[in-house]
């Protein structure tokens, strides 16, 4: 007999979870609008979370495009479509490995460092200090977070586009003998403009989820220095699923949309 | 001048777990209060719901006639400037040294110039004896410097209510006793009102005027000082006295046997009643009555030794 409602609620949990999250998400972005705009807050966020995952991102760039150049270039061998090469490893960088390595970087970094300075925050009443002096945090803290976070996703988006495609060239040229001419010449074969547009609004998505996410998780953060660790890490674990949802999402809504351009 | 709190028929609980429940009582305006309650109780529970940043399921604070528990976002925001609220850990912005945390709220809601607002923080520092320390950083000082730097960011608008949560926590009985003639102090010379969440009985004892004492979920008395003081009644008795002999056990209520067991023993006599800490310039608090007055007049003996100048602070037995 209590077994029943237990379960209920137990399985109606995530929903109300997912609920907030969304209702959270709202509020943030009627904020976005209020003014005044925390100018300052936003320049030092994005500026530390460029910090956090320029590097991450650059080292992880490589070895992407490098795989990528690696497999699509062993594979298009065998169909003997070589002049194909460049295009493809393009499209692949442009279209999923840009958005999908800041993804990891913009959640694993960036929206951990956040989740746990808000946790902090929270535990240390700071925030509820801040409600009573008449300043809402969401406009405070959580909006220029939102906005830094997704700024630097765009430009991260861009740095693992360039490096990608550069480290995919070196391996191709170097290790799988193409010619430069040829890696070069093919790029507009496949690829077209909208893949670098589909990219960018990809990235914007991913960094807005990451930051709304890890916000969320941090403001309610509970349970002492212990509850700020599970934040940190339900915050990472979360956005992560989600992207990986939204991404795939994404790619059928633009496939459908743009048709793939067949050389 | 102060305003009055008017708290009634209030319950809070968390999910499932009820916190307290039908809390009524009146915070008088201008004068001290001391919400009594063991660790866990909900007294910080308490306070949140005060100031409207917790939810009560039922029942209304009313302040100024606007009940916070109902009233729009946009109200709250407005009612909350008449608040300064000390928080349990002093809840200084981390990112923030000790000045900037304290001119925060003048720089936020004012639209003082930078000189004045460093003379009014400047006074605040002095008050609780923190200059000299404006530069550091609230991860740099001590607990007890925080708590002061909180009390000070709390004072900075000139609030008609000031609520502290736990002032004596974590501090030495000598820092505390600093802290609580403090306060009694700034009631004097601001003459807000004044809730003070404690578990320190000594606190309780000498500082406030009203007590009132949160137990079980329930707020089982509140009244003037001397009335908990002098009372009989088996929880607030063991409670304010630091008794083993009564109704609280070690970690819930006694059950049955425990209290038969104890029946027949001899109910140690209550301690004599501490005077009140005075304003250390020795004028009186508007709010401050005589030394057993309430006792005279509600036709009550205290207990012998009461009201004596320099009796010793002894509570337990
Ligand atoms: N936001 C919250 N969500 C759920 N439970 C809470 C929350 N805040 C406090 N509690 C619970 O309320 C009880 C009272 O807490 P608190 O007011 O901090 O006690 P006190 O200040 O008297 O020591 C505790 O059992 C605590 O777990
Ligand atoms: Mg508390």
């Amino acid at each position: 007999m209590t077994l029943a409602p237990l379960t209920a609620t137990r399985v109606l949990r995530p929903v109300g979870v997912a609920g907030n999250l969304f209702a959270f998400g709202l509020d943030v972005g009627r904020s976005l609008f209020r003014r005044p705009f925390q100018l300052r807050e936003f320049l030092q966020q994005a500026w530390f979370i460029a910090s956090v995952t320029i590097i991450p991102t650059a080292l992880v760039a490589i070895p992407f495009g490098a795989v990528i150049a690696l497999q699509v270039g062993g594979l298009i061998k065998q169909f003997g479509a070589q002049s194909f090469t460049g295009s493809a490893s393009v499209l692949a960088v442009v279209q999923q490995a840009g958005p999908i390595a800041t993804a990891l970087l913009i959640a694993g970094a960036g929206g951990s460092a956040i989740a746990a300075d808000l946790g902090a925050r929270k535990i240390r009443e700071e925030l509820d200090a801040m409600m009573v002096l008449g300043i809402d945090p969401i406009q405070r803290l959580v909006v220029p977070r939102v906005l830094a976070c997704m700024l630097v996703a765009f430009f991260l988006n861009g740095l693992v586009t360039v490096v990608g495609v550069a480290g995919g060239y070196v391996f191709n040229v170097v290790l799988q003998d193409g010619t430069p001419g040829a890696y070069l010449a093919s790029f507009t074969a496949l690829a077209q403009l909208p893949d670098l547009w589909i990219g960018l609004v990809k990235a914007l998505v991913f960094g807005f989820i990451a930051a709304i996410v890890a916000c969320y998780k941090g403001m309610n953060a509970g349970g002492g220095p212990k509850g700020v660790g599970d934040a940190v890490n339900e915050s990472v674990v979360i956005t992560f699923l989600l992207l990986f949802v939204v991404n795939f999402v994404l790619s059928t809504i633009y496939l459908q949309i743009v048709p793939p351009k067949t050389g | 001048m102060g305003v009055e709190i008017k708290v009634e028929d209030l319950s809070k609980s968390f999910g499932k777990q009820l916190i307290w429940g039908d809390v009524t009582l009146t915070v008088p305006a201008g004068e001290i209060c001391v919400m009594l309650g063991p660790s866990g109780t909900g007294k910080s529970v308490f306070l949140k719901t005060l100031i409207g940043l917790l939810k009560p399921d039922k029942g209304s604070v009313v302040i100024e006639g606007t009940d916070i528990a109902s009233c729009s976002e946009k109200e709250l925001y407005e009612i909350r400037k008449l608040f300064g609220v000390l928080f349990q850990d002093g809840a200084m912005f981390g990112s923030m040294n000790l000045y900037d945390n304290v001119a925060f709220p003048l720089r936020e809601h004012t639209k003082k110039s930078e000189s004045e607002v460093r003379s009014i923080v400047m006074e605040k520092m002095d008050l609780v004896g923190l200059i000299g320390a404006e530069d550091k950083l609230p991860g740099e000082i001590s607990g007890g410097m925080r708590k002061r730097a909180g009390l000070a960011r709390a004072l900075v608008l000139d609030p008609e209510i000031v609520l502290f949560d736990e002032p004596d926590s974590g501090l030495d009985p000598v820092r505390t006793s600093f802290l609580n003639q403090l306060i009694v102090d700034l009631n004097a010379q601001i003459d807000a009102t004044f809730l003070i969440v404690t578990h320190d009985i000594n606190t309780a004892r000498t500082v406030p005027d009203n007590i009132g004492l949160l137990y079980h979920k329930h707020l089982a008395m509140f009244g003037p000082r001397e009335m908990l003081l002098s009372s009989e009644e088996p929880v607030v008795r063991q409670f304010l006295n630091a008794q083993r002999v009564g109704p609280i056990g070690m970690s819930e209520e006694k059950d049955a046997d425990e209290l038969a067991a104890e029946a027949d023993q001899e109910l140690p006599p209550l301690p004599p009643i501490p005077m009140q800490l005075e304003p250390s310039n020795g004028i009186p608090r508007r709010s401050q009555r005589e030394p057993g007055s309430w006792c005279r007049e509600h036709g009550i003996t205290p207990p012998p030794g009461s009201f004596e100048e320099n009796m010793t602070m002894t509570t337990g037995g």
